[in-house]
Parts: C-alpha cells; structure tokens; sequence
C-alpha cells in the first residue's frame, strides 16, 4: 500500500511538469511579451521605448529557454522559462500589476476563501447524500419522481441566478443579512450565511441526482437481497449495507474537489466582495493581470494533484479490497 | 443587382454542417435497427418528446438567425449608373428581417413590460407650463393607442385573444393531421379512431405530449409576438433596445456554445478514448497523461487564460477581420474550441474504459482470431458499441455547456461583449436589481429564457440516456 | 410444514402483468428435501424468493399462499414478514461472490443475523458464530471472522453464506441453485455438507435447480417446472425409474453421457413459450413429441399415476416411444497423423509490484503443455476453473502470445508468426466460444457477422459469392437462409451458438478450438449443438479442441481427453482409459466428484479438501499434493515426471507411476 501511494506521488511530477509547460507556452509562447505589452499600455502609448520598459519592470526582457548572452548555469536560469515558470515549483510566484508579492497575497486571502468553501462544501455533501438517500429509500413512488424532476429543475437554473436572486431577496428586499463583505472573527458569520447557502443550493441537484444514481446502482446488487433475506429492517439495510458500498463511487468524485476549496469560488466571492482567491483571480482576469493567472492556474494544478493523492489514499481506508493488497 | 450580400460567417457554415451531419446521421439511424429502436424508445417517452419539441423551437430560431447578410446602403450614388453598389457595415440575419420591428423600434432607455412610458424622469419642455418633471411617453410602446393609455390592458388582452384563437385553429388543423395519421388514412371514423388513441396514450410515438406542447407553444408564442410589434412585452433595456430581441438572438449564441463545442472535442474524445482502450500499453499511458495535464489544469482558469491569450491576438490583428460581427464571430468559435479541449477529457476517459472491456469481449477476440486489422475492428466492432456513450454525453453536455456561457460572460471571459447572449444579457443587467425603483424584467426574460431552454435540454438528455442505456433497454 | 397453494407471481412489463409463475402448488415436510427442477426461465428462482417475499421490484405476488407453520405469509404485514425471513426460513442464493457485501467482515454479516434474530451480542455472539463457522467447515474460524470476502476462495464464500442462512436456526431452507457457480470438487464438498446440516437439524430444504445430478445427489421429493407451472411431483425412486411427463423424459434423454457415445442426443425442438404469448392449452404441447389435439385446447389437470406421483399431461402412455436415437454419423477417421502438435506450452503473466512496477513473479497460467491433435478426432481438455484451459485455447490461436513452447500448425511453427502468414495459418483453427451472448457484436447483422472471416482472410470477397457462402453456412448450421438479415438479439442462446459455429466454419479450418460451448445453455439445448458438433465432424472431417469442465460431455463426445490443473496436464489419454480407468488421484476425484443423475451410483466418493490454489504460488513439488489424499513426503518435494501407462496414456504422478509400473510388471 506504502508503494502505491508513493508511486502516486511520484507519477504526480510529471504532471506538474506538463502543467507548467502548458501554462509557459499559453502565456509566452502563442503571445510574445511584446503583444502583451502593447495590449497592457493601451494603442495610443505604444512605442518601442514603453514596450521595453514594461518588460524590463516585469523581467520579461529575458529569452524564453536560453540565454546565449550568460554563461554557465545562467544561460538556463535567466531566462523567462526558469524566472517566471519553473520557479513556481519553490513557492515563487513573483509579483502582481500592482507590484505586490503574489504569494504573500495568496496566504492571506486563502483564509477567506477556505471560510466560505468549506461550509458550502460540507453542508453541500450532507444535504445532497440525505436527500439523495431518502429518494432512493423510496424509489418508484411519486416522492421519488417529483424529487427527481425538482433536481433536473435546479440543474437547469443558472448559478448566476441563485447568486443574484439571494442577494436580491435576504439582502435588498428582506434586509436579514448584509449585501456582501467579510468581517473577521465571530461576527464574520452574517458575511457567510447567504453565500453558503446559496452554493449549497445551488449545487443540490446535480449532486442529489449523481448521488441517487449511485445509491440505486447499489439497491440492485446481489449481496442486498442477502440483508433482506436476513429479515433486516430495510433502514438497516440502507445504512449498514447500502450506504458503505456506495461510498466508494462517491469519494472518488468529492475527495478530488476537497484541496481545491481553498481556491474559493470565482462567482460567490466575487458577487458578494468576498477577499478571497476567487475574487482576487477574477479581478486579475479582468485586469488582465497574467502573472497571477499563471500563478492560479499553477495552484489550483496542484492542489487538484494533491486531490488525486488523497483519492488514492481514501480508497485504502473505505475499501478493504484495495486495503489488503 | 441584389439588395443585399449574402455573408457566410463561420460559424454559419458550422451550424449547416451540423445541420445536415444531424440529416446524415439521421438516415445513418434509420438504417441500423438497433439504433432506431433506442429513437423509438425515446420518441415514445412524453416528457422526452415534450422537450424535444421545445428545444426544436429554439433550434428553429437559431437557425433563421444563422442566414446573414448585409443590406445595400441607400445611398445617392445608387442612381449613378457604373458605381459599385454600398453594403452596410452591419451584418443581419433572417431572422433580423423577422424581428424589423423588434429590431428598430428603440426607445430611449428602461421601459417596463407593457409600458407607455419610460421608467425613468425626465426633464420635459412643455409648451405653455415650463419645465416638466416627468415619465415621457415612449415612442413606439403602445404608441397606436394614443391618449388611451389607461386602454393597454383591454387592447393587448384582445389582441392576445383574437391571436391565440387563430393559433388554436392552427394547432387543431396540426391535431387533425395527426389524428389522421395515427387512425390510418382509411375512411370512416378514422379521424375518431385515432384521436382517441393518442388522447389516451396508445400511441408508440408520444403524440399526445407533443400536440399538448405544440398547443402552449403556439398559444404563447403567436400572441407574444403579435404583441411585440405593438408594446415591448418584455419591456427595454438601459440604451432602449427590446428585451425579447435580445432574447431571440441570444438563443443562437446559445445552441452554437452547446454545439460546435461537442462538435469540436468528439473527435478527440472518441480518437484517443478508443485508441488507448484498445491499444493500451505506452499509448494508453501518454493518452491519459495528457488528460490528466489538462484536467489538472482548473477549468475556468485555463478557459480564462486561452481566452486573454485569444483576445490579445484578436486585438492586435484588426486587419484580419472585414466587421465588428465577423470579430465577434470568430471570437465565439475560438471560444467552442477552447471549451472544446477543455471539456473531451472526461468523455475520453469514459470511453477508454468502456473500450477496455469491450476488447475483452469475445466478439473482438472473433475478429482477432480472423486476423481482421485492429482499425476495422476499432470501426466495425468498437465504435458502434460505444455509440450510445457518445449520444447520451454530447445531449448532456449541451446544456451545461449553455450554462457555462453565462458564467464566462460574468467572468469577462466570455463571448464578445458586442455579441447578444445571455451571459452578456445578464452581465449587463446585473447591476440593475440594486437601482431604486428596480429594474427586473431583462434579468428575469434572461434567466427563464435560459431555463427554459437547459430545462428542455435535460429533460431530453434524461429521455436519451433511459432509451441507450444497454442497461435499461 | 410449508405449503403453497396456487402461487402466482408476475412481473410488471409496461401496462401489463406477466405471470412468471402461475399457479403452483406444492409441500414441504420437516426433514424433507424438495427439489424444484426447470430450465432457465421456467420460474423456480422467482418461486423462491416469493415465498420470502422478496421478489425485485417489478415482481408482484398474483395471488394464492403460502402456509408456514400455521401462519399464512402472504398476508403478513412486511414487517412482520422480516420476523420471518433469515429466522425461521433462510435462502442462500446462486453466486456466493456478489451475495456477500464486499466492505463488511464475516463477523459482521453473520452477526446481524444473531443480533436479529437470536438477540445475541457480543462475547456470546462471537462464540456462537465460531461454533457456526466450524459446522460448516471452515478451518481456522477465528482469523476467518474478521476478514473480508474477497480473502476467500469462492467455496467458502458459499460456505460463510451457508453459516449466515443457518445463524437464525431456521426450519426451512431455500437453496437457490446453491452449487451452479462452483467447481465440481467443491460442489461435492457443499452438497455433502448441506446433507449433513440437514440431518443434523431435521430442516426442510427446498432446492432449486437445474441439474438433475444435483437432484439425484439431494433431493426426497421432486417438482418439474416448465413455463411457470407445475408439470410432473414425484419422490426420487419414481422420479429416476419412471418419469411420467414427456418433458421430463426429453430432460433425461437430453444427457449426453458414455452410453450414448455413437448416438444422437434426443432433443427437444422449438423453444419455451414467451411470458407473453403463452399458449392457451397445454404450454408443452408445442414441443411435445406425443402432442394429441386436446393438448392444445385444454391445459391438462394433475393425474395421480402413482403414490405421490402426479402429473399434469393429457398423454397417457408410459414410456417414451420416439426416444429411439438414430445413430450418428460416424466420423471419417484420418490417417491418425497428428496435424496440430502443441510443445512445452507456456504462458507466464508478468506481476508488477512495487514502486517502480517491476516485475517479482509470474502467474503460470499454462506451464509445459503439450497436446496433439489428428484430423477428425476431438480432443477434450478437461478441469476446473482457473486451470488454465482456456488460455490454452487462446495462446494455440495467438490471441494470447505464449512465452515458450511451440504450436505446430499443419508443419508450420505459429509462435512468434505475424502478419500475413499467421493469417493464413488462421484459416486453419478457429474458435467458438463460451458465452452466445458476448461472442456475436449486437450491432451487426448475422450475415455480416459470419461473413466477416471470410473477408479478413481474402475468401470469397465478391458480394454474391459470400451471399453465397453466408446462405450455405447457415443451412449448415440448421438455421434459416433469413436469418442472415436478423441481428443477434432476435435469436435464442442456442442459435447464437449455431451462428458462432457457423462464423468460425466459414473460413473452412480442420481445427475447431471450443471453448465451452455448452455451458451457458440448457440440457436441452446442449444436446442441439452437441448433435450438430458431432454432425459437422463427420461431414468436413474437422478436429475439435473442446474445452470443458463437463465430464457428461466429455464422456459423449470426446476421442482423447486430457485433464489439467494448475497449467499442466496431470493425466492424457485416449477418453476410455482416462475415463474408465483413471491413473492420477485428481482425475479420480474430479470423475467421482461429478454428480450422476441416476439413483444408487457414485459409490464410493473421493472428497479432496480444499480448493484449487493460485497459479501465481503453486505448490511446491507435486501442484496437487496439498489436496492428494496419497501425498508423500517425494510429492511435496520433486514434481512427478510423466509416464506411459500404455502407448496412448500418459501420467504426472508419482503414485501413478509405480502403479503403472506394477502393472507393466504384472504382464
């Protein structure tokens, strides 16, 4: 089991490799630095001059792989290659537009984040297993039907409505919590209720329904009629027999997600002004601020690496098969 | 001499072609049994075929909207005999023509639906009192009625009627037909017979919920746009434009998200899937190396960043594009496409493991054992098993995809701002719930436009995958 | 103690209600043995579980009862009908691999039966589950407790499945084809064990199954289904000396075994009615060969035709007149000459550990194979499953590479061949496989299915001459010219199985590798293809490789038989010496183990202990010697060479080679 997971890990660095490679040639290579600094200085101050200079301010006046002009191991470390994008695997992420350090940047605004996924994630997970055990507990009656129809109605709604019909509804019309911003410690709570609610909400159905699916998969195994045959009450059934085996699918698709939250949510951070990663990358998209795309992009690559490991190790710990192998 | 220039933007050409491929594989269905069973599954379920018939609506008016051209200039130098004719900068549509009125008649700013008057003060010069403070009445919202403003109700709601009367005879002709098919065409209580067949549901195809949906379709549908060449029934937005416009051109944006992106990454996902299922070994390994990378990869923010790198191309090649629409064009394709290859991994997967124990099955060990060459078998023996996998995802990524329009065009990463759709549609409104007194109706028109649609989508995502399901069937 | 009365059950298919089963009634005794007997489909397994009640959920009881010791289940409310279920009645069911819930231990599963059911908990509880364990037979209890049941051989899965059913101290129990999915010998050792329970706790036992061995082997008491009815009740001697019902008399007939070796297998034609359209009067009468007007009109009523003997037929004659077998055609015997000669066969399956994936052993699938066939001959390959028989089969084809050993096609080497000329080696052997079902691509018509060797090899490419050759084939086969523009999905097992016989002969080979052919079909209709087997082989003059773990068949068909376990080949010789006289001690075992379907055979039983082992960690010494009964200290040691007992009979034992010594001597 030890080489397993060690094995997993090891087989997560060529992964990253390719990831940094991908980013490096999107952001540099199909643009040149100096279409990006025309496009940051706006038509009318181009000249060759300002392009210079904004490269020179962005350490973007190196050669992309090789630097002939440096000798020894400077021709392969000053270069763009190695300053902006290989640098990233120590934790360097350089600096933002407005000149500050993105790493430190993204320590603080994790907390936030983290403040707000983490809630949502977990409320999310336990309101859609209910829900989705109840309609298999009751599968084929009018219960079930109608349950199924509300999800593929939730589904079908966008999630910028939700997001925008909340804030309408608690914030404007009902004044029961505030329209947005974070506050710190205990009071912090009123700044969460809504957005967490909302993703909760937000996410039900299409989570409810996969859940349902998987549970039903389950309910029409054989070992399941082997807990009937045994004149267990059908609770017992769903609980001790049902629930544990359809965990196993299950964790595959959420245990992924868990590093990712501290990325926070793009639209619910943004809407509700939310300091945290999401709303900072959607201000850096909008701003058009590469380095802290790049630098996103590389985190959340990482982050999803880390997913893939702790699935690998929470299919040891839920599945015997695999645990004794 | 025409009075217009027919233009062929790119995406039109992809909409036909999907056009007639969905022709294609269309006859391709109905000539392999087991397939057309599993469409007949589908067409026998209500709600799949009620959906259906929706979402042909919308697939309806996407397609007039896909017919461009660019109207002549009326210009003086028409009369001079020699001089090349002038097309408009502006690019239109068939369904631009369609909608003349929805198109033209701009107000100033907000109006509310049904309004007479804007939503907003203004400052009037009325002869005889000075300045006014006031609603000013609307050019052309219910501008037929004249003084009678306080009449809009009675002369919308007859209209309405006198409208949805003609469109009930309409849909009882269309019942009568099919009536008539359904009992035979054989005389005598014909008609009858198979009205009460299909009344009762006995019917392989479900007509009763097609009719059934048809008649709302036509009911709302006939009298929404007699009305709209009178009032602005889903009211105007902030520079005045009608909201039902905007909603019918969204729609193509819409279908050409949700469809040239799947059209885009099928080929890759069923390729590679297949080609690592069943040659396994290092070309299975690189395979899922690279969809590991891109997965790996948070979607949103590779989609964020492909497109900034796009736009700064875009940006600096003005020279590339003739007009403002075949930019915006150009921008939604390169948009599918990047949606394209960040969305063929999951179905890649999906299908790499459904090949792998489909190349276990004793049927290919046949045909190896008849040394048939791996490709044919990949063709005769792979592929159309895996078909119905192919059918169920492309239906179901359709509207997910519909959903992550809007949620990119928030982002700011989206279509191009100029190009209606509904993410730009709410993108613009969303600031509008928080003015005083609100303003509702553009955000409201949006979100169930789009509901309506993806609602329809999955509905008839769910009828196909109970009818392929091998394990249903 | 139980007794139903006119059970129906039905299953719910869009608006309508299909009966399953309709209408039947019968008793059980305490202590008794009951056995329900019928083809796939016929309705015994719905039975069961509606007398649990626990059918799926399109399954509805219809109507009639079911009486448990004075108490009426049907009309339970369910909750107290789970007072019943796993207490006082138990079932054990068909596949003990997805029976068992694969994330909790033994102990847990057997415990919620005690905590139910017997309200014990804990220390108590935990004895009582050894106690449990140990009854039915499994060594070291303890450590078996906590593990999980993928830990255990498939065996003792059925084993952990019994000593749950038993938990609760039922009166009754259901055995739902308890043996079906498991090897002979282990077969052996449930059966044996399900006796000894039952005579142990005076149970009642109502036993579904298929196989009349089993029946002969088990039951007290016998019911014929067929098409969801009742057919023929009989006690066991009146059963095997006199069956009454012409359906049960074609299921005897049906048997290939020794005696009818030369003969064609009496079959019966047609298939059994559709849920659907069931024929108003007798549901056999279709099939009947002593059909009489009446028989379509009126369904029969039950004619008592002895003490405990009833049946449900119009006919009244005793015997069945037209079960006269014509003789087969004889095969065109060859020059003897082998023409497909197999050496030192190996196929070795890398295991990758570690971090790094390097390899630290390999599964010996086939370890040194070697095999010879002539023309027109039928080798059997005969053992249980995991032996590596079927890769044997793969690797002769190519479809598996082999690591070493040579296949020696018609003088032609085919191991390492590639391309063009292993193609053309290609026409000359094909396969057919085990399951109809997996081996015809659903998606293709069955004129493009059997045409498709003929083009990858180059024959018959024009249209009409493979349109041709398609339509000669089927008629080969003994099905329709039409069926050519079918799909497979509108065909029964059995003429999926034609279509696959007629697929690999489209190519015309001179080896035919058969993959257990018969064993996903019925009796009945394993006589069908076996006929037609035996048929084509006397017609072209092909040889069959025939894989199987059904000693009946082998008895029937085969020339020469080979036996192996574990990868190698323990025992070869020609079918009468290997069958009559059986040199290896695991040859004799498996023959004594199969279970006849006649009263008062089997005599003395061989029962090996345990079950097959890994062919990853094979036995030192001798593969066999932790199951011999004759294993010495040279057997655990040294793996025994093969030995001639005659010309023709060849044996890896060392017990068999002193033996055969002796008597080489003795001449």
């Amino acid at each position: 089991m030890l080489a397993y997971i060690v094995r997993r890990l090891l087989y997560a660095i060529p992964i990253l490799i390719g990831v940094n490679l991908i980013t490096f040639a999107l952001f540099f290579i199909v643009n040149t630095p100096d279409d990006m600094a025309r496009m940051q200085l706006g038509v009318k101050r181009v000249t060759p001059e300002a392009i210079a200079q904004w490269k020179t301010e962005r350490g973007y006046d190196r050669p992309l792989f090789v630097n002939a002009a440096a000798g020894g191991v400077a021709a392969l470390t000053d270069t763009i290659f190695f300053q902006k994008s290989a640098r990233m695997f120590v934790g360097d992420f350089g600096r933002a537009e407005d000149g500050r350090d993105i790493a430190r940047e993204i320590a603080t605004r994790m907390g936030p984040s983290l403040a707000i996924a983490l809630p949502t994630f977990v409320l999310g997970l336990f309101v859609a297993i209910s829900f989705a055990l109840t309609l298999a507990f009751f599968r084929a009656t009018a219960f079930d039907v109608w349950g199924v129809v509300l999800c593929v109605a939730a589904m079908s709604v966008s999630g910028l409505f939700y997001i925008i019909g909340g804030q309408y509804l608690f914030s404007k019309v009902w004044r029961l919590v505030p329209i947005s911003g974070f506050g710190d410690g205990l009071d912090a709570w009123r700044f969460l209720v809504l957005p967490v609610a909302i993703g909760v909400v937000a996410g039900i159905g299409a989570s409810t329904r996969w859940y349902r699916t998987i549970f039903l998969e389950e309910v029409s195994k054989d070992y399941v009629r082997t807990a009937r045959a045994k004149g267990l009450p059908e609770t017992v059934v769903f609980f001790r027999h049902i629930l544990r085996n359809a965990l196993i699918p299950i964790l595959t698709g959420v245990v992924v997600v868990i590093p990712t939250l501290f990325m926070g949510s793009l639209l619910t951070e943004s809407f509700f002004g939310i300091p945290g990663l999401g709303s900072y990358t959607i201000d850096a998209i909008n701003a058009q601020d590469f380095a802290v795309v790049r630098s996103m992009v590389f985190i959340g690559s990482v982050l999803y690496i880390v997913g893939l490991i702790l699935t690998d190790i929470s299919y040891t710990l839920v599945d015997p098969r695999i645990r004794f192998q | 001499m025409r009075d217009f220039q027919i233009v062929i933007l790119w995406s039109d050409v992809l909409v036909w072609l999907l056009l007639a491929a969905g022709i294609g594989v269309g006859v391709l269905i109905a000539r392999s049994p087991p397939l057309l069973a599993a469409w007949r599954r589908v067409s026998a379920n209500r709600i799949g075929m009620a959906a259906a018939i929706v979402l042909l609506a919308f697939i309806g008016v996407g397609l007039l909207d896909s017919l461009h051209y660019r109207p002549a200039l009326e210009s003086e130098s028409r009369q001079e005999r020699g001089q090349e004719r002038q097309y408009a900068v502006e690019v239109l549509s068939l369904l631009d023509l369609l909608a003349i009125p929805l198109r033209t008649k701009n107000e100033k700013t907000y109006s509310a639906p049904f309004a007479t008057r804007l939503y907003a003060m203004e400052t009037l010069e009325v002869p005889g009192l000075g300045t006014v403070r006031e609603f000013p009445r609307l050019k052309y919202g219910g501008s037929h009625l004249g003084e009678r403003e306080d009449a809009v109700f009675a002369d919308a709601g007859l209209t309405a009627l006198r409208v949805g009367a003609l469109a009930m005879l309409g849909w009882l002709a269309l019942a009568g037909a099919a009536a008539l098919a359904v009992g035979g065409w054989q005389t005598g209580g014909a008609w009858v017979g198979g009205w009460r067949r299909i009344w009762r549901g006995e019917t392989a195809f479900a007509w009763n919920a097609v009719l059934a949906t048809l008649a709302v379709i036509l009911l709302v549908a006939l009298p929404l746009f007699a009305l709209a060449g009178q009032y602005h029934v889903f009211g105007t937005d902030k520079v005045g434009q009608d909201v039902l416009y905007q909603i019918l051109k969204s729609v193509r944006t819409a279908l050409i998200i949700g469809l040239v992106t799947t059209l885009v990454m099928l080929p890759l996902a069923v390729l590679l899937g297949i080609v690592a299922g069943y040659f396994r070994g290092w070309v299975d390994d690189l395979i899922q190396y690279l969809y590991t990378v891109l997965n790996s990869i948070p979607s949103v923010l590779l989609i964020a960043a492909a497109v900034l790198m796009m736009q700064v191309v875009i940006d600096t090649h003005p020279q590339w594009f003739a007009t403002a629409a075949e930019r915006a064009d150009l921008r939604l394709l390169a948009l599918c496409f990047i949606l394209g290859i960040m969305s063929w991994t999951s179905l890649c997967r999906l299908l790499r493991g459904e090949t792998l124990k489909l190349r276990e099955l004793e049927y290919i060990q046949a045909a190896q054992a008849f040394g048939v060459s791996s490709w044919r078998i990949i063709l005769r023996h792979i592929l159309p098993n895996l078909m119905h996998i192919v059918i169920i995802s492309l239906v179901m990524d359709f509207s997910s995809l519909v959903l992550a329009e809007a949620v990119l065009s928030y982002v700011g990463v989206g279509v191009d701002p100029s190009m209606t759709s509904f993410g730009t549609m709410i993108n613009n409104a969303r600031m509008e719930l928080g003015r005083e007194p609100v303003v509702w109706w553009s955000l409201a028109a949006a979100f169930a436009a789009m509901f309506l649609l993806v609602l329809a989508a999955n509905l008839f995502a769910d009828a196909v995958r109970d009818a392929f399901d091998p394990r249903v069937a | 103690m139980l007794d139903v009365k006119d059970l129906r059950l039905g299953f719910i298919a869009g608006r309508k209600t299909l009966a399953a089963v309709d209408g039947i009634s019968f008793a059980i005794a305490r202590g008794e043995t009951f056995a329900l007997l019928g083809e796939s489909g016929c309705g015994k397994s719905v039975t069961a579980q509606g007398i649990l009640r626990l059918l799926p959920a399109a399954g509805r009881v219809l109507g009639g009862s079911v009486h448990f010791a004075d108490e009426e289940l049907l009309a339970l409310p369910e909750a107290a009908m789970r007072a019943w279920r796993g207490g006082r009645m138990a079932m054990i069911f068909q596949e003990p691999a997805t029976s068992l819930n694969p994330v909790l231990t033994v102990g847990r599963q057997i415990g919620e039966v005690l905590e139910r059911h017997r309200a014990l908990t804990g220390e108590p509880a935990r004895l009582r589950m050894l106690e449990l364990l140990r009854q039915v037979g499994i060594a070291d209890p303890e450590r078996r407790l906590d593990e999980y049941p993928f830990q255990l051989s498939g065996g003792m899965k059925q084993r952990v499945m019994i000593s749950i059913a038993l938990a609760g101290e039922p009166e009754l129990l259901i055995a739902d084809e308890p043996t079906t999915a498991l090897d002979v010998t282990v077969q052996a050792q449930i059966l044996d064990l399900l006796v000894g329970l039952q005579a142990e706790r005076g149970m009642g036992m109502l036993l579904i199954t298929h196989d009349l061995g089993v029946v002969a082997r088990m039951a007290h008491r016998i019911g014929v289904m067929y098409a969801g009815e009742l057919v023929e009740v009989a006690g066991r001697e009146d059963f095997f000396g006199a069956p009454r019902h012409p359906y049960t008399q074609a299921l005897f007939a049906a048997l290939p075994e020794v005696s009818r070796r030369g003969r064609k297998l009496v079959t019966i034609p047609g298939q059994v009615p559709s849920l659907a359209a069931m024929p108003a009067g007798c549901r056999f009468a279709d099939r009947c060969p002593q059909v009489m007007a009446i028989c379509r009109e009126q369904s029969p009523d039950w004619r008592p035709v002895a003490d405990g003997h009833q049946v449900r037929c119009h006919w009244q004659g005793t015997a069945a007149a037209t079960a006269v077998a014509e003789p087969a055609a004889v095969a065109v015997e060859g020059d003897g000459a082998a023409f497909l000669k197999v050496a030192e066969l190996k196929v070795h399956f890398p295991i990758r550990k570690g971090i790094l994936q390097h390899t630290v052993g390999h599964v010996r699938a086939v370890d040194g194979v070697s095999l010879a066939i002539a023309p027109g001959r039928t080798l059997a390959l005969v053992g249980e499953s995991g032996c590596g028989k079927t890769t044997v089969g793969k690797a002769l084809l190519q479809l598996i590479p082999p690591s070493a050993g040579s296949v020696v096609l018609a003088g032609s080497e085919l191991v390492g061949l590639s391309g063009r000329r292993l193609r053309a080696a290609r026409r000359q052997m094909q396969m057919v496989f085990q399951d109809p079902f997996a081996s015809l691509n659903p998606r293709l018509r069955v004129g493009e299915i059997i045409a498709e060797g003929m083009a990858a090899l180059g024959l018959a490419t024009a249209s009409a001459a493979q349109a041709a050759a398609v339509a000669a084939l089927l008629q080969q086969v003994g099905l329709p010219a039409e069926a050519a523009e079918r799909f497979p999905h509108e065909f029964s097992g059995g003429q999926r199985q034609r279509v696959a016989i007629a697929r690999a002969l489209a190519v015309q080979p001179q080896l035919l590798i058969c993959d257990e052919p018969t064993s996903a079909l019925d009796v009945s209709v394993q006589a069908q293809i076996l006929n037609l087997l035996k048929t084509l082989q006397a017609e072209l003059g092909v040889a069959y490789l025939f894989i199987t773990h059904n000693f009946a068949v082998v008895e029937y068909l085969a020339h020469e038989v080979a036996v192996m376990y574990l990868g190698r080949i323990v025992e070869q010789g020609s079918a009468e010496e290997v069958l009559g006289a059986p040199l290896h001690p695991y040859t004799q075992a498996l023959l004594s183990a199969v279970p006849v379907p006649r009263l008062g055979e089997g005599g003395q039983r061989i029962r090996l202990a345990g079950e097959t082992p890994s062919p990853a960690k094979p036995p030192a010494g001798c593969h066999f010697h932790p199951r011999c009964p004759k294993a010495t200290d040279l057997c655990r040691q040294t793996y025994p060479e093969t030995t001639a007992a005659s010309p023709t009979h060849r044996v890896a034992c060392h017990w068999a080679r002193l033996e055969a010594r002796a008597v080489l001597i003795q001449m």
